[in-house]
């Protein structure tokens, strides 16, 4: 037997073993995140330069909805066309990558599977309220989670809506009368407008809070939209 | 056509190029007859795929008429006939029977009226009621020839003129109209005779006729010409 010495100070923690990586996300979905982000963009600059032309919702001499930006143009730096017609014309070029970059993910994720991890369903609600008292400080551990947690799902899942909320009031705006029961269905062309506008700022709602939440909560998940490869303090997957 | 090479070009550039220099950026001379190849093949689709010659537009109840629509015209002053009783619309191109019509002839035809909503591509809307002759009755009229395949409006308003597609002519909605809200079609709109569809943008629809022509080559149009959708279906 022999006996250890005892050192003077607590040793130093053993060196976090660094995380396996994981596989996590396929080259399609990291391809299309990333057009999706800058047609997005690009879509919203020329959508605020359509949106300078008639800078309000409602009918002429009509009412007008609730709207914070009535009469208001947006500054120039915001805006990508230089006039109506260039708006337009980049407005109905980029629609185009933005349907086919959605057709692609959605296709990727109903043929491998990866709906699964994604798609907030009814049975996520417990565990929704169980993340949420987390990041509230009434809860202490991590709850355990798959590739995403609960309240990720749920903003997945509504983001995806969203887009094709979009798509639907963008094609209810642009041929109001070819598609006139998809028109009525948001309240006719200027709701369908109004509706469209909305959508500008619950994308870009998302994208600050999504941006920040990777910063803070996961850096890791950064490099894995870009390699694909995960090294962070979530590699389960479900 | 649009090319396929051109079309992934401008895939390619459009998304840096957007985010990196857009300060109110058209697209410069590089992007610019990209997105007007992409606008052409939008025209396409637009006209093959989404437009139907036999689906009307939703009619609306006079109650729901807008006092008052915006006029627009490119002259300096409001184009009026100087000696309205001499107008006369020239029907003419790929005809059997070039016309000339009178006000008269043109409401001794049969009478469209219908009461619908009006876009501009500005993004306003407006319900006004309109009154006019089919296009398609003057295009059976002077025997439009199999080989006419677009239709040319021209206007005494400083040449504003515009180039249409036979399908959205031919449409049962499109109307040269020569009233407007039960009235006789007022200087600020259009009088003598416009264009009218509810299928069409505003700009589309040309004010001040002088003549309808028919063409086998697809013709421009005062604002198309400066890079506004030509097809401009609604």
């Amino acid at each position: 037997m022999t006996a250890t010495p005892v050192p003077k100070s607590p040793p130093p923690p053993p060196a976090r073993p660094k995380p396996a990586a994981v596989k996590r996300h396929h080259w399609i979905v990291r391809l299309t995140h990333w057009l999706t982000f800058v047609v997005l963009a690009g879509m919203i600059m020329s959508g605020l330069q359509i949106y300078t032309a008639y800078a309000r919702f409602g009918e002429r001499d009509g009412p007008s909805y609730v709207n914070a930006f009535e009469g208001h143009g947006f500054p120039h730096w915001s805006r990508l066309g230089g006039w109506l017609a260039g708006g337009l014309n980049w407005h109905f070029a980029l629609m185009w990558p933005l349907i086919a970059g959605g057709v692609v993910y959605l296709s990727y994720l109903v043929v491998s599977g990866e709906w699964r991890s994604l798609l907030f369903r009814p049975r996520d609600i417990r565990g929704a309220i169980e993340m949420q008292k987390y990041y509230l400080r009434l809860r202490k551990d991590h709850p355990p989670q798959g590739k995403h947690n609960p309240l990720q799902k749920l903003a997945y899942t509504f983001i995806i809506l969203l887009g094709v909320l979009s798509v639907l009031t963008g094609f209810a705006v642009y041929k109001p009368t070819q598609f006139s029961w998809l028109t009525a269905l948001f309240g006719g062309f200027q709701g369908a407008r109004y509706w469209h506008f909305w959508a500008v700022w619950i994308f870009t709602g998302f994208l600050i809070v999504h941006v920040i939440l990777v910063f803070v909560v996961d850096p890791a998940s950064l490099r894995a939209m870009i390699s694909g490869w995960y090294r962070g303090r979530f590699p389960s997957h479900d | 056509m649009i090319d396929r090479r051109a079309f992934l070009r401008l895939a390619a550039g459009a998304g840096p190029a957007s985010l990196a220099a857009a300060c109110g950026w058209d697209g410069g001379n590089a992007v610019r007859p990209l997105l007007l190849d992409v606008s052409r093949l939008n025209d396409w689709v637009g006209e093959k795929i989404l437009f139907s010659q036999h689906r009307l537009a939703p009619q609306y109840d006079i109650a729901q008429r807008a006092t008052r629509l915006p006029s627009y015209f490119i002259s300096p002053m409001m184009p009026v006939l100087r000696d309205p009783n001499a107008w006369r619309l020239q029907v003419g191109g790929l005809v059997r029977q070039p016309l000339t019509l009178s006000i008269d002839d043109l409401q001794a035809m049969p009478r469209t009226t219908y009461t619908v909503k009006h876009h501009c591509v500005e993004g306003w809307s407006a319900i006004a009621t309109w009154h006019g002759v089919a296009l398609s009755a003057v295009a059976a009229r002077c025997g439009m020839l199999p080989q006419a395949r677009y239709v040319r409006f021209d206007s005494f308003d400083s040449g504003y003129s515009n180039g249409w597609d036979l399908a959205s002519a031919m449409h049962p909605q499109t109307i040269l109209a020569y009233g407007m809200n039960d009235n006789p079609l007022p200087a600020s709109h259009g009088a003598p005779l416009r264009l009218y569809s509810p299928t069409k943008l505003g700009y589309k629809m040309t004010k001040y006729l002088v003549s309808v022509t028919f063409t086998a080559e697809r013709p421009g149009g005062y604002w198309e010409d400066q890079g506004y959708p030509w097809f401009a279906g609604v």
